[in-house]
């Protein structure tokens, strides 16, 4: 059966998980939910469970003990999907790259949509990498053949 | 009695913004034990010490954590000044200081938010978060960055506030007091919060002695303890009062926090009125450092001390931080056990966990 995907991008549901970031970033995403910022305007709402989450938010980079949460998280979310990593750890490892428990970003472990920069990313930024990411969760109507 | 079973709680979970991984032990709904799993935040960065210069590093170290990024800053700047005998100007000393009290109001203003949301109250989270916004919009004006800010260095701070600034920094947190009134009488009055919050998590005094509890966590059991009283930075020239309760419960500590916020108000009010007018905010750095020093300082979230040892190169030694949240897990541990199911979320807020500090 083919859904018609249209209603996704009218209510994205998000998930969001810290991977191993510093809290910046983690208080940014939720400032973008926050009145200021009202990410729900575009029907956005934060959801617990990645069972009704289409939209993945990872900040931080991975590391030994998170790199199953986070597959695992990927894996229970259901198609079609999309995934935004927010901040230079989450892209690269950022300041923290050096470390000796930090393997690198998100990349590495499952497929990234969008990169948002900066360290912390501002809310504008976050607000722009979903609704870029948006936009190929509606190009992507039937299920991901990589998933 | 009924059967024993296990329900993992975390470590991504709707009321934690962070990691941490709890295994509770249940018998019925009664929480027996407790036993916590942490190392989902772990990176590491006390060792960066070896690849980043004691100058770097100070980047290093504010990205401990976003929400009292401040303050880890200070902490580590004074640990290395204290080393290297540089004497922060007094102008600096007093940014410094109000600084530090934003980031107090922020931080508690983010926790009452998150602590109404754990508690299922959604608006008021709202409300917290849209007056925290007004804090944050501050540090954006007087230092470009949000959460964030880097504007800590060793030997004093890289921006000055103006007097213009300064002057609409105190016309906000006038504005914030009001709001923060009529939010109090929320928190404070409201029967269904009351009934959420009152006896639950009861945390004796003895207990919080015993277990080493810090902070608000300590201060809401009837210890009077604030690292602030030991006069480092500009909190000699100031007047504020150590705010305690009590009935060290879930409510106290909520009561402890919002009263905190009022002080710290006031702290800033003081610190616009007393700083000095001279120009200088930094002393040039000569030299590198050789020697150890402890900081200790009071954040948000309690007493933190800062470890720097020196070997006169300009790479350290060893960079040790103790975070008050890892100080507070003992004492949380003790109230989990006990506790109802349905409270878990609640307690575990209360004593404002901050996972990335306790982890690094």
């Amino acid at each position: 059966m083919v859904f018609k995907m249209k209603f996704i991008k009218k209510s994205p549901w998000i998930l969001h998980y810290d991977g191993s970031s510093c809290n910046g970033c983690d208080i940014e995403v939720l400032a973008c939910l926050t009145p200021l910022y009202d990410i729900e305007r575009f029907g956005a709402i934060n959801t617990g469970n990645p069972k009704h989450a289409d939209l993945l938010l990872i900040t931080g980079s991975v590391n030994e003990q998170n790199i199953s949460v986070v597959k695992q998280l990927y894996e229970q979310m259901p198609n079609p999907k999309a995934v935004v990593a927010i901040g230079v750890c989450a892209a690269t490892g950022g300041i923290f790259k050096d470390c000796y428990n930090v393997q690198g970003g998100v990349g590495e472990v499952i497929p990234v949509d969008i990169y948002v920069p900066g360290c912390a990313a501002r809310p504008e930024a976050i607000i722009e990498g979903v609704v870029l990411a948006l936009n190929k969760l509606e190009r992507r109507k039937s299920p991901r053949k990589d998933a | 009695m009924g059967k024993r079973t296990i329900v993992p709680f975390g470590p991504q979970h709707p009321v934690l913004p962070e990691p941490i991984h709890l295994d509770l032990a249940l018998e019925d709904e009664t929480v027996i034990e407790a036993i916590p799993s942490i190392g989902f935040v772990h990176r590491g960065l006390e060792k960066l010490v070896e690849k980043k210069d004691f100058q770097e590093y100070t980047y290093v170290a504010e990205r401990i954590c976003g929400i009292c990024s401040f303050m880890h800053g200070m902490g580590y700047c004074m640990a290395v000044e204290n080393i290297m005998s540089l004497t922060v100007p007094d102008r600096a000393e007093f940014l410094r200081t109000i600084w530090a009290e934003l980031s107090r109001i922020h931080s508690h203003l983010l926790w009452l938010g998150l602590l109404a949301d754990s508690i299922g109250f959604e608006s008021l989270f709202m409300h917290c978060w849209r007056m925290r916004e007004q804090i944050l919009d501050l540090f954006d004006m007087t230092t470009g960055g949000r959460v964030i800010f880097s504007v800590c260095k060793i030997g004093g701070v890289r921006k000055d506030i103006d007097e213009e600034k300064l002057k609409r920094i105190v016309d906000v947190l006038n504005n914030i007091e009001d709001e923060l009134r009529s939010l109090t009488s929320v928190f404070l009055e409201e029967q269904s919060i009351k009934g959420r919050l009152s006896g639950v998590g009861v945390l004796s005094q003895a207990d919080a002695f015993g277990l080493g509890a810090v902070g608000p966590m300590a201060r809401a059991s009837g210890i009077v303890t604030d690292t602030r009283t030991l006069g480092y930075s500009a909190y000699p020239h100031v007047k504020f009062n150590i705010i305690t309760a009590q009935e060290g419960d879930c409510f106290a500590r909520t009561k402890v926090r919002i009263e905190e916020i009022f002080e710290a108000i006031s702290i800033i009010r003081q610190c616009a009125a007393l700083i000095p007018s001279d120009t200088l905010i930094a002393e040039p750095v000569k030299g590198l450092p050789k020697g150890e020093y402890f900081a200790r300082l009071e954040q948000p979230r309690g007493e933190v001390i800062y470890y720097v040892k020196a070997n006169g190169t300009k790479f350290l030694d060893r960079m040790r931080v103790r975070t008050p949240t890892f100080a507070n897990l003992p004492a949380l541990l003790q109230t989990l056990k006990g506790s109802e199911l349905a409270d878990v979320p609640v307690l575990v807020l209360t004593i404002d966990p901050c996972i990335s500090c306790t982890e690094r």
